[in-house]
Parts: structure tokens; C-alpha cells; sequence
């Protein structure tokens, strides 16, 4: 048997070279991880106005991915009001904690890109639930405030090859496309996904087979996440910046 | 303490560097002592990460350096690892070694690493490491605990990459996606996946197949992992009888 003593001077000497190994990794590969996060959420947010980039982002390499991301994005914070918050970065927003707080003191993140001609493209975040867990998405609107231009999504958990088909299968978020957010009343309707097919041409998409929760999640995270960017909408729809 | 370790190697005359026995130690765990399929160890994993190549070929090579290098660290301590602490001792090698791999594929690979998600941490909990830390490296010398880890995570790993490439092929009807190389064998592509534009539709093999969506599901690794049993063990009737 070894002594009490010896136990404790082995265990303390192999945890603080075990610390001391892991500190150095982390330093060593922290600057790389970080790039890699950013460059994976640009190309997230800019999947929704993919078919308005100079080229397909498969093609780009991450350095064209952040290159254009700085030359044609323009970031802003938003209060709950429509107002600029300054001090905060979009990129750095991040719905899930924003969604703890109480509604009026929540800061929600807007991206602008702007297409070769300097046509602006608004880009929304949305975050709501699926079946299984939190699914999100970025919502291009043309400069009308009115028009999708694009959508993206992603999820958490939600089951490959039904509810996951929301990310998987481009053609559902293509069907997003020149659909409208406002009906003709000027009511916030948002899309609808609709099982059976698509009655209002302006405001359905046809769900995922077998997918209805994550399909309901989705007009429901659609319609709750645009709400909130209403007072900016009115204002840019009243002409005002 | 320290003497029985040494004693249980016994007296050896020289022995080569790479004999028959270190062969044994490579190969073994590929046969008739795979760790999956044999001793059924790591399944929860397998399940999880071999819907596509990609993730579970990072998964073996995560697996394969996290064996070998804590069977040799562990190995080598062998005489020094108080008893009374020992499998502490263990978990924090590998719960080091697994963190390492976690934080080199996280600046190298991000997306494979989201996809792996839990997973990479979970290498710390796989029956197989710990399983061969205590069956072997505290018993051996580092040079056959190397080779004793490099022929578990390899037996791990070819499970994997068999179970994957089915899953893979039959799921989303493509082969590495997520790579450079990806290819869409069977089945249209389009509407498959986001990774890959379409390129070549007509060229796949049964242009009307439809993915069979039970295959992306864990339930289809379970089966996979059933027939392979059953498989390896009409092939090597040595097997049988273990059971």
C-alpha cells in the first residue's frame, strides 16, 4: 500500500501538469477556434441571401467568407423599440440568452447586405422550437420590408430526414421566396407552413411530410421572431432610417 | 506494489521489436476480439455518430489517438500509480487526451466538430479506453500498449466506417459528405443534401431511389451492428461459443 502521503504529491503533481497542458492547448488553439465560429455563423447568415452573392458560398473559402461578409454587411443592434443600441455588435448577439430577458429589455441583431447593384437586403434572426429542441433561422426581406428575398434555417435536435429536412432539404427554404410578410389589411402575417398544400400564395408553404410540429414551430417562431422587428419594419417602410 | 507489475511481463529473452505476438496485438482486436462487435463495448457512440463517413472516421481517428496515447502514458506510470487511485488516475489521462483532440478539432474542423457535438467528450466515458487502461496498460510495457491501442481503436474504428458507409449510402444515398470528394452513388442528389451543388444527377445508379429515412435514425446503426455480429460470427465459429 502506498502512503497517504504519496497519494496526494502524485495526484497534485499529474493534475497540475494535466492543468497546465490543457491551459497551453487552449491558448495554442483559441485564436483558430474563434475564426472558425465567426466564419460558420457569417456563412449561416449569409445562406439566406445566397442567391444574391457574386458567387455560391460552397465555393468560397472562409478568408472570401469573412472578406465579404466585412465589405457587404453592414451590422446593427436593435432595442425592442426599432432604435439603434449602440455598443452592442450583432454578430455577438445571441438569441437564446436574449430570449430570457424580459421583452422590452431584449436586444435583437440585424444584418444589411448589399447586393452588387447596392441593392440593401435585410436579414432577420428568428429563434423558436421545433419537436425536440430550439430551431432558428435568418430571414432576408427586401428593401419593401415585405418581400422574403431569402431564409435559412437550422435546428438543434430536430429528426433527420423529417423535421431536420427544415436545414437539409434546400427545397423547403427555397419555397420562402418572394413570399410576403404583411397581408393586405398591413397585418403581420408572416408565412404559414401548411399541410395539404398551398392556399394563399402569398403566405403558404407546404409542410414536410410527417415533420407537422417542426413545421408548426416554424410559422410560430416565423411569426412571434418578426414581431419583435416590427417598429423597425414600420420605420424603414415609412421612409425613415 | 511496483513488483508485480514487472513480474506479470515475466522473463523475456530478446524478443523482436515487431513479432508475432505485437502483430497479434494489432490484429486481434480486428478479428476475434473486436470490441464492438465482440465484447459489444462503445455502442452508444456507434449509434450515435455513424449516419455519414465523415463524422465517424474523425470519431475513429479521435478514438485511435486517445487509445494509444493514454494505454502508453498510462503505461508508462504503471509502476508509479498509487493502487488505491488508480482508475482517477486513468480517467484524467483520457479526460486530458480527449480535451486535447476536443480543442485541436474545434480550431481545425469546426463544422465536423458541431456535428460530433457531445460526442468527442464522450470518448472519455467509452468502455473500450478504459477497458484496455486497466486490462493492459497497467500490466505491460508502452511499446505493446501502444500496440494494443492503436488495434482497439482500429478495431473500433472499422465497425464504425462499415456501419457508416451503409447508413451514409442508404440514408442520403451519397458517400463523404461534408469532403471535397463526395459523391452521390444511388438516388437523385438535389434534394438530398445542402453541402454539394448537384452536379451529376443522371450519372447515379438507380435514379428513382428513394432514401429510406429509418437509416439515419440510431434504430438503423443497431441493425447494422446486429447483422455484422452475425456476420463475423458464421465467418469465425471460434466466436460461438464465447457467447
Amino acid at each position: 500500500m502506498n502512503s497517504t502521503g504519496y497519494i496526494l504529491r502524485f495526484v497534485l503533481t499529474m493534475t497540475t501538469l494535466a492543468a497546465v497542458l490543457l491551459a497551453g492547448m487552449l491558448y495554442i488553439t483559441e485564436p483558430a477556434a474563434l475564426k472558425a465560429e465567426a466564419v460558420f455563423n457569417k456563412r449561416a447568415i449569409l445562406t439566406a441571401v445566397e442567391k444574391k452573392l457574386p458567387k455560391p458560398l460552397k465555393e468560397m473559402s472562409d478568408q472570401e467568407v469573412l472578406d465579404l461578409f466585412e465589405d457587404r454587411v453592414d451590422q446593427h443592434a436593435l432595442n425592442m423599440k426599432g432604435e439603434e443600441v449602440q455598443g452592442r455588435v450583432a454578430e455577438q448577439i445571441k438569441l437564446e440568452q436574449e430570449k430570457k430577458k424580459p421583452e422590452a429589455d431584449r436586444v435583437l441583431p440585424l444584418f444589411i447586405y448589399k447586393d452588387d447593384q447596392g441593392n440593401p437586403y435585410y436579414i432577420l434572426s428568428v429563434r423558436g422550437s421545433g419537436l425536440w429542441d430550439e430551431i432558428w433561422g435568418s430571414i432576408a426581406v427586401e428593401a419593401d420590408m415585405n418581400t422574403i428575398a431569402g431564409v435559412s434555417f437550422d435546428h438543434k435536435a430536430e429528426t433527420p430526414g423529417l423535421g431536420a429536412e427544415i436545414k437539409d432539404n434546400p427545397g423547403f427554404p427555397a419555397q420562402f421566396v418572394s413570399k410576403k410578410l404583411y397581408n393586405d389589411e398591413g397585418e403581420l402575417v408572416a408565412v404559414n407552413v401548411r399541410k395539404g398544400g398551398v392556399a394563399d400564395a402569398d403566405h403558404d408553404v407546404d409542410a414536410i411530410s410527417g415533420a407537422t410540429i417542426t413545421g408548426n414551430g416554424v410559422t410560430e417562431m416565423l411569426r412571434r421572431g418578426l414581431k419583435y422587428y416590427e417598429p423597425y419594419i414600420k420605420k424603414i417602410q415609412a421612409g425613415g432610417k | 506494489m511496483a513488483d508485480t507489475a514487472t513480474q506479470t511481463i515475466g522473463v523475456q529473452e530478446k524478443e523482436p521489436w515487431f513479432g508475432k505476438k505485437e502483430r497479434k496485438l494489432l490484429t486481434d482486436p480486428l478479428q476475434s476480439n473486436n470490441p464492438i462487435t465482440v465484447q459489444v463495448l462503445g455502442i452508444c457512440s456507434a449509434l450515435a455518430v455513424t449516419t455519414q463517413l465523415l463524422p465517424s472516421i474523425v470519431m475513429s481517428i479521435a478514438v485511435i489517438f486517445v487509445a494509444a496515447s493514454s494505454n502508453v502514458t498510462i503505461s508508462m506510470l504503471r509502476n508509479y500509480i498509487p493502487k488505491q487511485v488508480r482508475m482517477i488516475v486513468q480517467l484524467v489521462v483520457v479526460a486530458t487526451l480527449v480535451t486535447i483532440v476536443e480543442l485541436a478539432l474545434k480550431a481545425l474542423s469546426y463544422p465536423v466538430w458541431k456535428q460530433l457535438s457531445v460526442f468527442i467528450g464522450l470518448i472519455i466515458t467509452n468502455c473500450i479506453i478504459m477497458g484496455r487502461l486497466e486490462a493492459f496498460a497497467m500490466a505491460n510495457k508502452p511499446w505493446k500498449s501502444f500496440l494494443d491501442g492503436i488495434g482497439n481503436g482500429l478495431g473500433y474504428g472499422a465497425i464504425l466506417i462499415i456501419v457508416a458507409f451503409f447508413r451514409e449510402l442508404f440514408g442520403k444515398g451519397t458517400l463523404f459528405t461534408g469532403t471535397p470528394i463526395v459523391m452521390n452513388i444511388i438516388g437523385p442528389s438535389n434534394e438530398t443534401t445542402q453541402y454539394w451543388i448537384n452536379t451529376a444527377n443522371e450519372s447515379s445508379l438507380l435514379y428513382g431511389y428513394t432514401n429510406n429515412g429509418l437509416m439515419v435514425l440510431p434504430a438503423a446503426a443497431l441493425f447494422i451492428i446486429g447483422i455484422l455480429i452475425w456476420v463475423h460470427r458464421s465467418y469465425n465459429k471460434s466466436l460461438v461459443d464465447i457467447s
